[in-house]
């Protein structure tokens, strides 16, 4: 798996926190929903940037005020086909006005990268079997589009 | 009609390059068959029985000349030299090779055509009334809603992985020729009391498994809110539509398990939070686009011409084709031509790369350039001359174009069944043409009136048998084909999905069965009573007591 944020291929300074994991005192970790609902006091005690990871049938209003809580929310997509998740990306860009990182995570494949991008998205947990840098053409396959979406602050 | 700008143009010609990469790739094996699935799906390609299957979206069912000129030249350079009209007014090759079909799609986006979202989970191409325009009794042309609808839905980056497929039908008039109450969406547009367009908004309606008329979720809709309305319907569905099992992922399922109140609940709610933000287009957008479907230059003609009238009555069989096939225009002096795509015995909606070429002549030069696909996989010439109907029904006869069955019973609407479709359960096309010879007699058909069969291979219903006067399904009973028989679906404004009458009767029996049925009908009809209002007059009983009668 391969981390691309703003066109190219960084190292992932973030930790996925599986919720039996204990949770130590430093690093920045991406907890599940259901582990901020549990241990959100603790979560927030601890002076480190926090990520969290939505399922596909968890929606935006879930966790939208929290929002400040968040440098990081990671929607996954367990499969290409479940397009839930593009939903949730547009409510926490354009509804909720989140401007930290917004990654797709999950099966994220080279011919969605574009969709995503366009709904909110800024970083890509890549899994596709491409070089990451040949997929990273995908996004400025199309430059021309219909809809006015994505309008969410971008710098 | 819709000319591209750049920014049309250039989309296109982007998404050709893309899929020309995808095809690359898959042909190379990066992609496996799984992953190239959706991408092909989504440029129209699908795997069928013997084939590749390429299927072209029509938008709204508005060709031009050119346009056809372009599908007849893909017929014989990629494809056997023939093409399929569909339900959707779409157009299928049936024998594309995989490694031509980026060349295909460069081939029409020269012409300003694509194959975007023909098949797949996503919105598909949407359809309106064939008579756009031109329909006597029209309050308002759909083909502009029908134009911002194409462009909203394209590449919709929200709406491209739905639970299901999803289609949006508009109809701008009173008479329904959209079946707009079994789409995902029908769109009604009304003018309300402060002479404002608008929209009545019909939901979660729908053939396939489970037949249903769709729920009327808002009565007015202003015109200028229809983007937010459209995303907050899709945004709902796309969020909770079932995508566990994909015999329940369609919209009517949605509302059939949250109750269509609840429903509308939440669009409207959804609605409220989007409703100001630029998702709506500005008028002046509206604007554009309807200065492309402005009147034509018609001229100013009698009502009645006199030679027009002569010709009818000397030549007894222009004068049948007249009656049956052609309509009033809203122009004096002017009618619509429809051109049946169903001889006697033929394959319901098929033409020939030579039939394409010779509609096309005969709209440039009769037609100001244009034509319409109807969903019941006819063709039409929308703006004729009365006085040039005779030379159009001259050469419409040379190639077999001029059967005067328009909307008798051998107008059958049939899906390409097992001859061709991998989901089919039974044949469709031999079907169609057994039923279409034993009724050969054009006398015989007029007398028995407006009568549609439709026709569907398999429980997917793209052969819309549910909304066929009389519809007949395919199965497959222990590898032998059987239909199951409906009777009074309608797909008009008095939208109705037909009754079972009985058991499936096998392939061999179908057509005495079906002409038992209409003899039924003529028994009992009263005077200048039409085959479904008998049956909704009579109900289904004395046709079940004849249909398994044998002698």
């Amino acid at each position: 798996m391969s981390l691309i944020k703003n066109n190219i291929i960084i190292r992932d300074s973030w930790n996925h926190l599986d919720d039996d994991t204990p949770l130590s005192a430093e690093g920045k970790v991406i907890v599940s929903l259901k582990r901020w609902q549990s241990e959100r006091k603790l979560l927030m005690e601890r002076q480190e940037p926090l990520g969290i990871r939505l399922k596909s049938a968890e929606g935006a209003e879930m966790i939208s005020d929290d929002l400040a809580h968040f440098d990081l929310i990671a929607l996954e997509f367990p499969i290409f086909k479940d397009g839930r998740s593009y939903s949730t990306a547009r409510m926490l860009r354009e509804r909720y006005h989140y401007k930290g990182e917004l990654r797709a995570v999950g099966e994220v494949l080279r011919d969605q990268l574009q969709f995503m991008l366009r709904c909110g998205f800024d970083a890509f947990e890549y899994a596709g079997k491409t070089i990451p840098e040949e997929a990273i053409s995908a996004f400025v396959e199309m430059d021309k589009f219909y809809q006015t979406v994505g309008d969410w602050g971008r710098t | 009609m819709y000319v591209y700008n750049l920014v049309d143009q250039s989309l296109v010609n982007q998404r050709v390059q893309q899929f020309r990469d995808q095809v690359r790739r898959r042909l190379s094996g990066e992609l496996n068959e799984e992953e190239f699935k959706p991408l092909r799906l989504m440029n129209g390609l699908y795997l069928q029985l013997h084939a590749y299957m390429l299927r072209v979206a029509i938008p709204y069912g508005t060709l031009s000349s050119k346009q056809m000129r372009a599908l007849a030249h893909i017929a014989v350079r990629y494809d056997k030299g023939y093409g399929h009209f569909t339900t959707r007014q779409n157009l299928q090759f049936n024998w594309p090779k995989l490694k031509e079909t980026p060349d295909i799609l460069a081939d029409l986006a020269d012409v300003q055509m694509h194959a975007f979202q023909t098949s797949g989970n996503c919105i598909r191409n949407v359809t309106a009334d064939q008579y756009a325009g031109v329909a006597v009794e029209e309050i308002a042309d759909p083909r502009i809603t029908a134009e911002v609808v194409r462009q909203w839905s394209t590449l919709h980056p929200e709406f491209s992985f739905l639970p299901r497929k999803f289609k949006i039908a508009v109809t701008g008039s009173k008479r329904d020729r959209a079946a707009v109450r079994v789409h995902d969406i029908g769109l009604i547009i009304k003018i309300n009391e402060a002479g404002e367009m608008g929209y009545e908004v019909i939901v979660g309606g729908g053939l396939g498994r489970t037949p249903i008329v769709g729920v009327t979720i808002r009565e007015f809709l202003p015109q200028q809110c229809l983007l937010s309305y459209l995303e907050s319907i899709l945004r709902i569905y796309n969020q909770i539509g079932r995508r566990d099992n994909i015999y329940k992922a369609r919209i009517k399922i949605v509302i059939h398990e949250l109750g269509a109140k609840e429903f509308t609940r939440r669009v409207e709610k959804e609605w409220k939070t989007i409703r100001d933000t630029a998702i709506d287009l500005p008028v002046g957008e509206y604007e554009r686009i309807r200065a492309f479907f402005a009147p034509l230059p018609y001229q100013s003609l009698p009502k009645n011409d006199a030679g027009f009238s002569h010709l009818k009555f000397e030549n007894q069989d222009f004068s049948h084709w007249v009656r049956g096939n052609t309509l009033p225009h809203r122009q004096s002096g002017y009618s619509i031509a429809n051109i049946s795509l169903k001889p006697i015995g033929g394959i319901p909606g098929d033409a020939s790369a030579k039939q394409m070429e010779v509609v096309a002549d005969l709209a440039e030069k009769f037609s100001f350039g244009e034509i319409r696909v109807a969903h019941e996989q006819n063709l039409v010439l929308p703006h004729v001359k009365q006085t040039d109907l005779y030379s159009i029904w001259n050469t419409l006869k040379e190639h077999n174009l001029a059967t005067p069955n328009l909307g008798l019973i051998s107008d059958i609407i049939a899906c390409p069944g097992m001859d061709y479709c991998s989901l089919a359960t039974a044949r469709s096309i031999p079907l169609a043409q057994d039923i279409s010879n034993r009724f050969s007699n054009l006398r015989r058909q007029n007398d028995i009136g407006e009568l549609s069969v439709n026709i569907s291979g398999c429980i997917n219903a793209c052969g819309h048998h549910h909304v066929g006067h009389i519809g007949l399904l395919g199965v497959d009973r222990k590898g032998e084909e059987y239909y199951q028989v409906t009777i009074g679906g309608s797909a008009d404004e008095n939208a109705s999905i037909g009754e079972i009458i009985g058991p499936a009767i096998p392939y061999d029996e179908v057509v005495d069965a079906i002409e038992r049925v209409v003899e039924t009908y003529v028994d009992l009809r009263a005077k200048n009573e039409s085959f479904i209002d008998a049956y909704r007059r009579v109900g289904k009983q004395p046709f079940k007591e004849n249909l398994y009668v044998t002698n």
